[in-house]
């Protein structure tokens, strides 16, 4: 069977997405690794059905090839659609402290996605850091689910520009307002300027080190709280494999698109966070202009509704940079990449061995190399070599047997 | 020196060591190139007899040396073992193993040898291997095998590591920037024109791998050839213990052909990974994945080791083989300029051939007698 559109992400952006076009009459399939839609943002909430769209779950893509004219999109089957829409969103963005590789330490949208998704308490006391305005809502959730929390941490301090930013947007201020009010009446203490910088514990986490940070993130004034976990996220990283895949053109870590979510590529659109962390009220809009690259015009307001969260969203993202200041929580013995063991020393040892870029480094000392394929630690990495994070190219955006991968061998290529 | 690869590094390496004052030049910096997509090879199982063994033969020897002397890039001695799917295959390797076995270097061929020093050992260690003891060698091997012939002197290093340990402890002085071209006066290379300015130099050598031909005062037909690595997840003890391949890789090695060829190539690597090869393409510098090569390979490596089947293949990543016209490294003075030389062309065998090449070079450089004979591999035979 061949589609007209193939929706991968069944988040907002390719929910609206999948929904219009079968408005539209296309014929669509809308893929999603999870065994049910909706994505981490609307995990674990009722779903609408969808008339008329294929929906193919717990297909977890780990490859796009264009063929003959039409794309191959392989997971567990392989699907054949004329038109590409990419919405895979994003993933947390952490960065290394001493004691992060103990049990007890989640990002925070893992901590986030085992409650919605699993109806799992991660902890019963707990401390939430990192940076952003995702922490608000993170610390909600487990507030809900009956975890104490002890403390929210923000690394950063809030800005002018982020309060005027919210001014322009009603509906974004009342939602602070809310989990401001929520975390107030919990009495939970919301510090900025404020870090963990250190976990602690035998097999897994009995405490933290917190520490005030200078405005470059240079920690002072320790101090210890008890936990038993504690979740990190210091923003986002677009999840963008397939269309480096692809060769879609880049602007830093997202996918460029133009006014109708079209790619540099032709016939592969891009949606929601892949495009640029900005949430999901952006990413049900561009969900609904990815649909007119393919039938019709946009109509003025969504473009204009687009541009103003996109402003905001660019407002976010020059509020909670990450600082470089974090190197300095790091021992020599800290991990940096967890899933091969590599350590702060061996990545010196690396560096004093000429590896002066990420590539260098991760051939030389392994990070990046195992389970995660650098998802982790890529952030860390590029920037303890004093480079920016760009993607990387994983020719498997999912790792998948020799014995499947073996299905895809073409006679045509012979 | 030109290139900071395998080769570019153990020429600074051994020509530091003969007091010679090396820079080294790279765009991409140590290992950027084909050293750094490659499994780490040091093979003498799949040199037909001739100059390429020898050369592979002496580069065994130094490998071992330069573990002692440097070390810190894995090096392993694991030994090779190559298997036959069919009696026909199995007598055909047996027969090539025997003729390798029956090489030995001319005694004329080791001048540089004092009176006092023994010989080193200059043959090829193969032992055939029946069907009924091939697990004894690699117990997950597959059934049905006709039987195989075990390579001992086979060994691995992590390649990336190696360049880079060598150059580091060369001393030599690395600079990242690309060489546009060769500074020539008259009939002589006086230096290199870079992106950060000139560098004159008594003498260049050309160690630029699968670029080393495009340089246009003394071009040299290298052309890339592509090739795929899978790379499983790590394991805990990993299924294979040798380097193992199909013997139709060595017919494939050898080969001329312009389109796809593939052959099983399989072994773990220190890290507990498993390194799932090879493919041979000539589709010049397009390092693009084709999966439907990589499924090819995976059902070769599943045929030798049918355990690797139910395991998650986590990454891939192509490689360019710079490769001459006679599948023959270039190695030595240039015959058209002066004061310039060349050690490249290795296609897949740089990591194997690096040492033995370097000190070919040092030797040629410094005006000392070669241990191993270099005229096959002379720059001026395409001319």
């Amino acid at each position: 069977m061949s589609y007209d559109l193939a929706v991968i992400g069944a988040g907002p952006a390719g929910l609206t997405a999948a929904r219009v076009a079968a408005k539209r009459g296309l014929r669509v399939a809308l893929l999603d690794a999870y065994a049910t839609t909706g994505g981490q943002f609307l995990r674990g909430t009722a779903q609408p059905r969808l008339t008329g769209v294929d929906v193919l779950l717990g297909q977890r893509v780990w490859a796009v090839e264009k063929s003959a004219g039409a794309f191959l999109v392989h997971a567990s089957t392989t699907v054949t659609a004329a038109t590409l829409l990419v919405a895979t969103g994003a993933h947390d963005r952490v960065i290394p402290f001493p004691g992060w590789d103990l049990p007890g330490v989640l990002t925070a949208g893992g901590a986030q996605a085992l409650v919605k998704g699993e109806r799992i308490r991660p902890g019963e006391e707990m401390v939430v850091a990192g940076t952003g305005p995702f922490l608000l809502p993170v610390a909600v959730t487990l507030l809900d689910a009956g975890v104490r929390v002890k403390e929210v941490l923000e690394a950063n301090r809030p800005s002018p520009r982020m309060a005027a930013a919210l001014a322009r947007i009603p509906s974004k201020a009342t939602e602070a307002l809310g989990y401001a009010r929520r975390l107030a009446e919990a009495r939970v203490p919301y510090r900025t300027g404020h870090a963990v910088v250190a976990a602690h514990g035998e097999d897994s986490v009995e405490g933290v080190t917190v520490a005030k940070l200078t405005a470059d993130w240079k920690p002072y004034a320790w101090r210890t709280v008890d936990c038993d976990t504690v979740a990190v996220g210091y923003g986002f990283t677009p999840q963008a494999d397939l269309p480096l895949q692809l060769g879609c053109a880049f602007s830093g870590d997202h996918v460029v698109t133009d006014d109708r979510q079209r790619t540099s590529v032709e016939g592969v659109l891009a949606a929601g966070e892949v495009t640029g962390v900005a949430g999901a009220p952006s990413a049900v809009v561009e969900g609904a202009l990815a649909v007119h690259a393919l039938v019709g015009e946009p109509p003025p307001r969504l473009l204009a509704e687009k541009a103003r969260l996109r402003r905001f969203a660019r407002a976010l993202e020059l509020s909670y940079p990450v600082r470089d200041g974090w190197r300095d929580w790091l021992t020599p013995d800290t991990v940096v990449c967890r899933c091969e063991e590599v350590t702060l020393r061996a990545i010196d040892e690396a560096r004093d061995l000429g590896a002066h870029d990420p590539r260098t480094l991760k051939l030389l000392a392994r990070p990046g190399m195992g389970w995660c394929q650098g998802r982790m630690c890529g952030h860390a990495v590029a920037r303890l070599t004093g480079h920016e994070p760009a993607p990387q190219k994983r020719p498997f955006a999912q790792p998948i047997t020799l014995a499947d991968l073996t299905l895809h061998d073409r006679e045509d290529n012979a | 020196m030109v290139g900071a690869g395998i080769v570019g590094a153990s020429c600074a390496y051994v020509l530091t060591r003969a007091g010679v004052r090396v820079t080294v030049v790279d765009r991409g910096g140590v290992a950027s190139g084909t050293t750094g997509a490659g499994e780490g090879n040091i093979l003498v199982s799949d040199k037909e007899p001739g100059p390429e063994l020898e050369l592979a033969l002496r580069s065994n020897e130094l490998w071992r040396e330069l573990d002692e002397e440097c070390g810190g890039f894995e090096w392993e001695p694991k030994g090779g073992l190559v298997v036959a799917e069919t009696p026909e295959v199995l007598d055909a390797l047996t027969a090539f193993a025997d003729t390798q076995r029956r090489h030995t270097r001319p005694a004329g061929a080791d001048p540089g040898r004092p009176e006092n020093v023994p010989p080193a050992s200059v043959q090829v260690a193969a032992v055939p291997v029946a069907a009924e003891n091939l697990r004894g060698f690699e117990p997950h091997l597959a059934d049905g095998l006709a039987g195989g012939v075990h390579y001992p002197q086979d060994a691995q290093v992590q390649p990336m590591l190696a360049a880079a340990r060598l150059l580091k402890a060369s001393g030599a002085r690395l600079v990242r920037t690309a060489v546009e071209r060769f500074l020539v006066s008259g009939d002589r290379v006086t230096g290199v024109r870079t992106g950060q300015g000139d560098l004159y130099a008594d003498a260049v050598v050309n160690a630029a791998g699968t670029w080393a031909g495009s340089f246009p005062q003394a071009p040299l037909p290298i052309r890339p050839r592509k090739g795929f690595i899978l790379v499983t997840q790590p394991f805990a003890v990993p299924p294979v213990r040798h380097k193992v391949y199909t013997a139709a890789y060595v017919t494939n090695v050898a080969s001329d052909a312009e389109g796809l060829e593939t052959s099983g190539v399989i072994e773990s690597t220190r890290a507990g990974t498993v390194l799932i090869g090879a493919s041979r393409q000539r589709v010049g510098y397009d390092t693009a994945i084709d999966y439907p090569v990589l499924a090819k390979l995976a059902r070769q490596a599943i045929g030798l080791f049918p355990v690797l089947g139910d395991r998650q293949v986590m990454r891939a990543y192509a490689g360019l083989r710079p490769y001459s016209p006679d599948h023959l490294p270039v190695i030595g003075p240039d015959h058209r300029l002066g004061n310039l030389f060349h050690a490249c062309g290795h296609e897949g065998a740089g990591i194997g051939l690096a040492p033995a090449t370097a000190e070919m070079v040092a030797a040629q450089l410094t005006g000392r007698p070669p241990r191993v004979d270099p005229a096959p591999f002379a720059p001026g035979r395409f001319a």
